[in-house]
């Protein structure tokens, strides 16, 4: 089973390197709208607790911008019916979550390192805070944008309805992680964002396992 | 039929108690408690929904039968409509209260999530035309929706301090429920009044399934007894 899931995982990752098309796509994606922010804010001084929920609203867009590609792409290639016979619906629905985790990480990555050089009042005070927001964040928002993305590829209209069908499911996530981002530029210690932790710790299983149960439904639609 | 009848006089009656019952002195709010008769009943009323609508989805991916999806269906029009009941008598109330119609409360928060949730899932029904993909997925994405639910309606609210009655630093007491002490009228009417709510959803639910198991029996030609 888990070799199943890291052979999912690698030939993902492998056609991706290939193409490039989600990564370039996500990067450029990134690029354009934190230039747009500058650009809509020239001048302007803009608080931390501002630039901590605009750092989501990139986060967000740019998943959703890329994290569908997975499921629709095998979709178009018409490599549906090949995956169906290959393997089993649980072990597609883990590798193709892992290969969302890793690029949403590598999202991550790269909008905060893009943030942090261009947003000159964004100075995280407490960086564990900050670090474990990003990290259970990003686990929450791969885990929920699998499903939707694999609920999306069977849908008519597969571009426009993902932000619109995530988005309200992921909202739980996405206020905490803003609310901790808040806090990590406050200065606050790490035992005070328990609940955050919590809140974003138990998202994550209680939604990889509604997906776990639910994905065969989808899968063989 | 002499039972949707009574049930109408049932609702008037509430409705006018509602405003004349004497409710007994609670401290911040005074008289425009008496929301509560109506508010309320509709905000649990259209959670139930969800939770029927979820649990027949769950039976749709069990049995396949397009009948438990039309009833899904069905619920989650209901709990829409209860939801959006809830949103505008508290934006209201919230305009008397606390001075503004909108302010992000935890509480009127998670109303508008759930509000955006199905809208979502009514615009995924719009988008597939495949009748049998159509409530797979549909289906799904109700599920994926209602696990989030808890988040709003019971935890976020407990954490997050706001100013809707039942939040955290309510001397009352946090929770789902506003547990302030209540008068025994008070109670009464309020438990009258949300018995009333459930009957109204079950027969505007029955009503709307059969409407919808007849349409697809006309399509399909099936003229049997229903």
């Amino acid at each position: 089973m888990l070799s199943s899931i890291w052979a999912i995982f690698l030939k993902d990752l492998k056609s991706e390197i290939r193409t490039r098309y989600a990564l370039n796509a996500l990067l450029m994606f990134v690029v354009v709208t934190i230039s747009m922010i500058l650009f809509a804010t020239a001048g302007e001084v803009m608080s931390g607790e501002l630039l901590s929920g605009l750092l989501w609203v990139v986060i967000f867009f740019s998943a959703m911008s890329g994290l569908s590609r997975t499921f629709v792409s095998e979709e178009d290639r018409g490599t549906v019916i090949f995956l169906q016979l290959a393997t089993r619906p649980s072990v597609v629905y883990f590798g193709k979550l892992l290969f969302n985790l890793v690029l949403i990480f590598g999202i991550n990555f790269f909008v905060v390192i893009a943030y942090l050089l261009t947003m000159e009042n964004f100075k995280v005070k407490s960086f564990d805070v900050f670090l474990s927001a990003l990290i259970l964040g990003g686990l929450g928002l791969a885990s929920a944008s699998t499903i939707i993305a694999a609920i999306i590829a069977k849908a008519n209209t597969k571009g426009t309805l993902y932000p619109v069908l995530s988005f309200p499911v992921l909202l739980p996530l996405l206020i905490t992680t803003i609310n901790m981002t808040q806090l990590s530029i406050e200065g606050a210690k790490l035992a005070e964002t328990f609940g955050h932790l919590r809140i974003l710790f138990s998202y994550f299983v209680v939604v990889v396992i509604a997906s776990y149960l639910l994905f065969d439904y989808i899968w063989k639609e | 039929m002499i039972w949707k009848f009574l049930l109408g006089v049932y609702i008037a009656i509430i409705t006018i108690l509602a405003f004349v019952i004497p409710i007994g002195f609670i401290p911040g709010l005074g008289e425009r408690a008496r929301i509560i008769f109506l508010h309320v009943p509709s905000a649990w009323l259209s959670v139930i929904a969800f939770f029927v609508a979820m649990i027949y989805a769950v039976r749709y991916l069990r049995s396949k039968n397009i009948y438990e999806d039309v009833k899904s269906a069905a619920s989650a029009e209901i709990g829409f409509l209860f939801c959006f009941v809830t949103t505008v008598t508290g934006s209201i109330w919230a305009k008397f209260n606390w001075g503004s119609f909108w302010n992000w409360d935890p509480r009127e928060t998670s109303i508008f999530v759930l509000l955006l949730i199905y809208g979502a899932y009514f615009v995924l029904r719009s988008a597939i035309e495949v009748e049998e993909r159509k409530a797979t997925l549909s289906a799904v994405y109700s599920i994926i929706a209602f696990v989030t639910v808890p988040f709003f309606i019971f935890i976020m609210p407990r954490i997050m301090p706001g100013l809707h009655p039942g939040s955290k630093g309510d001397p009352e007491g946090a929770g789902p429920v506003v547990t302030f002490k209540m008068d025994p009228n008070m109670r009464i009417l309020f438990f009258a009044s949300l018995l009333g709510f459930t009957l109204v959803y079950l027969w505007i639910f029955k009503l709307r399934s059969r409407m919808e198991i007849l349409k697809i029996k006309i399509q399909n030609k099936i003229y049997q007894e229903v």
